[in-house]
Order: C-alpha cells, then structure tokens, then sequence
C-alpha cells in the first residue's frame, strides 16, 4: 500500500514551450532538471520553476552538432544512460587554447554520468562521494584513493562555452571551474571547484570503438589523435613481464650451461713444465707425444708463464704423429703490474676448434726480450673444453626484448607527460610532433 | 511490526502506522498532519501538494542495507537554491529506523550518532573543508547548505512540521562515510552513515519513469 494521492507511482515526462520562440521544449531528465536549453533560440532556461524564466539567451552564431545525439541511449555496465546534456569546455591559457566535449548522462534511478571527449578520447565519469586525500608522489603533487596514488597531471580553468540540453543544476554559457586532474592510466581522477566547492569524479578511458557500440551509433568514431592522460599505456605490465621472462630464460640458459659442461669430457693429456734460460735456450724443440682420444671435438692449448713485467712468444706446432697433419698458432703471455695496477695475463690458451683423434706433439719455440731472465713456463693440453662464448651471445640477445619493451615504454610515458603541467623542462614550448 | 489503526480526527479516513514509534504521520486523503498523543491523533497542521518530485524512491519502497530489510514509512523534502533534496525515513526489520537521502539520485543512508559525540560540534555551521574525528573516522564539510522545510509525508520520528529554514553541514571521509550536523535543534544533532550505490540497495516496489523500463 502506497501514497498515491500526492506522489504518483508513474512519473511522467514534461514539454513545455520557450518564452522567448515558443519551440516546444521536452524535458528528459524529469524533475532533476534545473535548466534547459531552448532547441530551436538556444536560450538558457530556468526549468525549476513552472513557467520556464529566461536566465541566457543566445548571442553566439555557431552551432554545434555533439557527435552522440541528444536523447542517445546507450548501456554502460549493464544499465541504460540517456544522454540529455551536452556542453563543450574550453581553455584559454595565453596562446593556448583548446576545448572538450561533456555530456550529461541520465538514469531515473542511478546517478548521473558523464562522457568526455577530446580528440577522439574518451571517458566516462562518475561523481565521487568520498574525499581522496592529498598527496605526494616522486617529488610532485599526487591524491589517493583506495589505496591507490594518482598523479597529479594538470590543472586548468575551464569555462563552458557552449551548451544544449538540460542539467540538474542552473547552468549558464560562461561558468567557469578550476579542474585538476590526476591520473592512475586507464583512471583519472578529477577536482572541479566552483565558488569553493569541490566536485571529485573518476573517470575510466574508452576507446572512441567502445563508446560506439554503447550507444549503437552508426559509422565509426573520430581517430584519437595523440596520446590522451589517462590512456592505457600498451606497453603497461608488459615491461614487468618481459623482465620476468629474461630472467627465467636466463635461468634455463645457466642449466643449459651447467648440462653442456658436463657433457664436455674436458680432459687434460698433456702437461708438462719449461724453463726459458735466456738466449742461451734451444730455439725450438718437441714434446713427447701424447694421445688424444677419438672423434672431431676441440683442443686446448693453454700456457702459463712466470713472467713479471714481462713477456714471452710461444709459436706452437700441432703435429699428429701418424699423418704428420699440422696446426700452427702462437701465444704471447705478458704480465704487467706497477702501483696503477696490472696490465695483461700469466695465463693465454687458444682453442683449435676441431682436431681429429690420434697421437700427436707439440713443437714449442718460445722467445722473450733479449735481456730476459731465467723463466718458468707450463704447458697444458686438455680435450673436449666447455666454451662460454656462444652463452655469453646469447645472454646478451636475450636481453634485447625486455631492453626495448622498457625503451618503447619510456617513449610512451614520455609523449603523455609531454602534454603535462609537469612535462620536462627541455621539451616544454617546443613544438609538437 | 505493528500497526496500530486510528482515524484521522480531519476527515475519518482510517490511519495505518508501519512503525510503533512513529510520532508524526501524514493523512494520505486530507493531507493534515496528524501526531500521536497517549489517546488519540491530534491534527496539527496540513500540508501542501508536494512539490514536483523525480525520486525513484516512495512510501512503501523496499530495500536492503548490510543484509538488514528495511521500508520508507515517511519523508522530509528539501529545497535549497540548487534544487532539493528528499529524507527517507525508514524502518529497519529489527525495528530500529534510520533516514535515506536522495539527493539527485545520490543515496547516503544514515543514523543519529549513538551515543552523541565526545567532541563539541559547533554551534553555528563550520567552514567548508574544517575537519572532525568521530569513530577514528576523519571528516570533512564538504558543503553547508541553507534549505526549506518542503513538505512532509508519512510517519516520522518526531513532530515535524514548523519549521522553515533549516541550516544542513554535510560531511564525506576518504573512505564514503557520510556526516550530517543538523542546525535545526539546539544542540545540533549529529547523523553518521554511508555514501551508498543505488545497485547496493537491492530496491523493490520503486516508482516507475515514463519510457524507461527499471
């Protein structure tokens, strides 16, 4: 059982005609609607009071046709929004000067909401009632929420320049507000001040695409030109991944590395210690042989020389003692140290790639300065040896998808802040690409 | 829930109260407003048409807040310069009451502070942005806001009905709790509640919109 006498269950629309043109004027926005605009004079009108009292008439020529009409329903999370407002924003800053489009969205049950659109970008905003706090984030201003820091991106003084429609408050061509925007992409949170009073919205971006289908419009929505505030990043948790996934490909990488060692035999089969005695030593002479077991696999050659703030040349010979196949290369080991460090190695080897199986000998023929003392030397041979080199290649082009996620997303970030109040220094009053 | 029948002393017409504490109500045929006095209604005083009004919500209107059921039995309707507002008066199913503001299809369900505050509140309405701690909560005056006394409709708590201008602080927290200091007594009362989503409230017999389905 209801009170049906003063509060009619059915809550009907109303039309009424403008005092200035006498067009009909239909109200969707039942009695929330505080001020109409006059379809046909565009004169601003009083909607609160019964007879519909001019508050603006319209002195302006152009017209502007919204890109959603007026009367568009569309479903935004499940419940149907009617657009019922529409005002465009601009600012006017010295030589800057730009403007957006608002419109007002209307359920008779839920509160309201409203779209924005600059250059193809989309938000719809909801109005809060919660109070963010104020912040800071990296050294500059910032609000939170739930947890979550925004940052802060700009702050503007917007006056509505042109407006169709009607509106739950007395609206009037000229109002101006101080917004501020903060921003948590794909959110932004927003502070309007009007005679004090602060209005705090979040608003979620949309692509032109989705706002489309929403209100089931024909053709396709402007291009986003430029990268919007609030936009989503398309590198956003994608750097964080590709880390992730260098770092596991690095760790199969090092087990890739630890079975590959233990596949080498790595065996040593030759050793032996030298003395180099100065110019009176043999210039060249053999070792004994020694066997190198079977198959096309790779061999060191390794020598370790006592040399101090010296050096000395080992011109080596691979000879294979029963086909006479010969390998020739050399080695210098030069040891350098002074009080600014050390310079160079006690230690060179080289690696012949691939040796074939057999007996075979080294012919030696070391040199050093001709003032050079009496030096020991080792010689060592060792058969099948890990090489690292192809790893350490391939750690390194491991690294190139994460290293160029990071850079696209810097340049990402950084074409969005450029449009900040808080853009750099160096790219501020330049021109834009 | 009770409902004690009486007549309206105005025009006879059969008066139902849904709750047993109701010390106000309206006569839906006569529009007097009536109060319950020990033995009988006492008709104070008539109320006008109510002004043109676009809330979903009516008298009779269910819902649910915090897994407790509660019906509109009663309301107080607002306007200040900017519009107006209405004061649901519910009861809950345990008895108790509490009010439901609809302001511009914005809902916020609130009680009186049980018990009143330790802290002072102002006697006279605080600055925009002044700050109070209650229930380790932090406030902020989001808004003062000078509005008439409307009209009345249905039972309420207390006899409501002469008084004209009212001056409301309204209160937000980080986190949606809802403040409200009422200057309309002396001492101000406080109210403390919560900005609430109108899918949260799980409504039922809403009314209807001209060409919108609910």
């Amino acid at each position: 059982m209801s009170c049906s006498l003063v509060s009619p269950p059915l809550v009907k629309a109303k039309s009424l005609s403008c005092p200035n043109c006498g067009a009909p004027v239909t109200l969707r926005g039942f009695a929330h609607t505080l001020s109409a605009v006059c379809p046909n004079c565009l004169s601003v009108l009083d909607a609160s009071s019964a007879e519909f009292q001019i508050l603006q008439t319209f002195q302006g020529k152009e017209r502007i046709q919204p890109k959603i009409p007026l009367g568009a329903r569309g479903t935004f999370n499940g419940a149907v929004y009617e657009v019922i407002g529409f005002q465009e924003r601009s600012v006017q800053s010295g030589d800057d000067f730009y403007s957006w489009d608002e419109y007002l969205l209307f359920n008779p049950y839920k509160r309201f909401r409203y779209l924005t659109e600059y250059l193809g970008h989309w938000n719809v905003v909801r109005v809060l009632s919660r109070l963010p706090e104020p912040a800071r984030a990296r050294g500059r201003a910032a609000a939170r929420m739930d947890g979550h820091t925004y940052a802060a991106f700009d702050s503007m003084k917007a006056a509505t320049s042109y407006v169709i429609g009607e509106f739950p408050w007395q609206v009037r061509r000229g109002d101006t507000a101080l917004c501020e925007d903060y921003i948590l992409p794909p959110y932004m949170l927003s502070a309007e001040q009007t005679d004090g009073e602060v209005t705090w919205s979040l608003g979620e971006y949309w692509p032109g695409s989705k706002i489309w289908q929403a209100f089931r419009l024909p053709g396709s929505p402007p291009d986003a030109q430029g990268i919007f505030a609030n936009q989503p990043s398309p590198y956003q948790g994608k750097v964080g991944s590709a880390w992730r996934t260098w770092l596991w490909l690095n760790v199969a990488l090092f087990a890739l590395l630890i079975v590959f060692t233990f596949l080498k035999s790595n065996r040593e089969v030759f050793r032996q210690d030298y003395v180099y005695a100065g110019k009176n030593s043999e210039a060249a002479f053999v070792t004994p042989t020694f066997e190198v077991s079977g198959g096309n696999k790779n061999l060191e050659v390794g020598a370790h020389a006592d040399v101090d703030n010296d050096w000395i040349y080992l011109d080596f010979a691979l000879i294979n003692d029963e086909t006479g196949q010969t390998f020739d290369f050399a080695r210098e080991v030069s040891y350098y140290h002074d009080s600014d460090g050390t310079e160079g190695s006690r230690n060179n080897s080289v690696v012949i790639p691939s040796v074939p199986g057999g007996r075979y000998y080294l012919r030696i023929e070391p040199e050093m300065g001709p003032t050079a003392p009496s030096t020991r030397y080792e010689i060592f041979v060792r058969r099948d040896v890990p090489i690292y080199n192809y790893f350490w290649i391939a750690a390194l082009l491991l690294l190139i998808p994460p290293a160029l996620t990071t850079y696209r997303s810097l340049a990402f970030e950084s074409r969005r802040w450029h449009e900040s109040d808080y853009a750099p220094a160096v790219s501020s009053g330049g021109g834009d690409d | 829930m009770s409902a004690p029948a009486a007549n309206c002393p105005n025009c006879g017409a059969p008066v139902k109260f849904r709750w047993s504490s109701a010390v106000q109500t309206t006569c839906e045929f006569c529009h007097s407003i009536l109060v319950r006095t020990d033995v009988d209604l006492k008709k104070v005083g008539e109320v006008a048409d109510l002004p043109a009004d676009a809330s979903p919500i009516q008298i009779g209107t269910e819902g649910v807040y915090q897994n407790k059921g509660f019906v509109v039995i009663g309301r107080i309707i607002y306007e200040y310069e900017q519009g107006g507002w209405n004061e649901w008066h519910v009861v809950y199913n345990d008895n108790t009451n509490g009010w439901l503001a609809d302001a511009q299809l914005e809902y916020d369900v609130s009680w009186p502070a049980t018990p009143p505050p330790q802290q002072q509140l102002p006697t006279t309405p605080p600055q925009r942005g002044a700050t109070y701690v209650w229930d380790n909560k932090t406030y902020e005056v989001t808004s003062i806001t000078k509005a008439h006394y409307k009209g009345v409709q249905g039972e309420l708590p207390f006899e409501y009905w002469d008084k004209a201008d009212v001056m409301f602080a309204d209160l937000r927290s980080i986190s949606g709790d809802f403040a409200t200091i009422d200057y309309s007594e002396n001492p101000p009362v406080l109210f403390l509640g919560r900005a609430v989503e109108f899918d949260d409230l799980h409504f039922k017999n809403l009314r209807l919109f001209e060409g919108w389905t609910s």
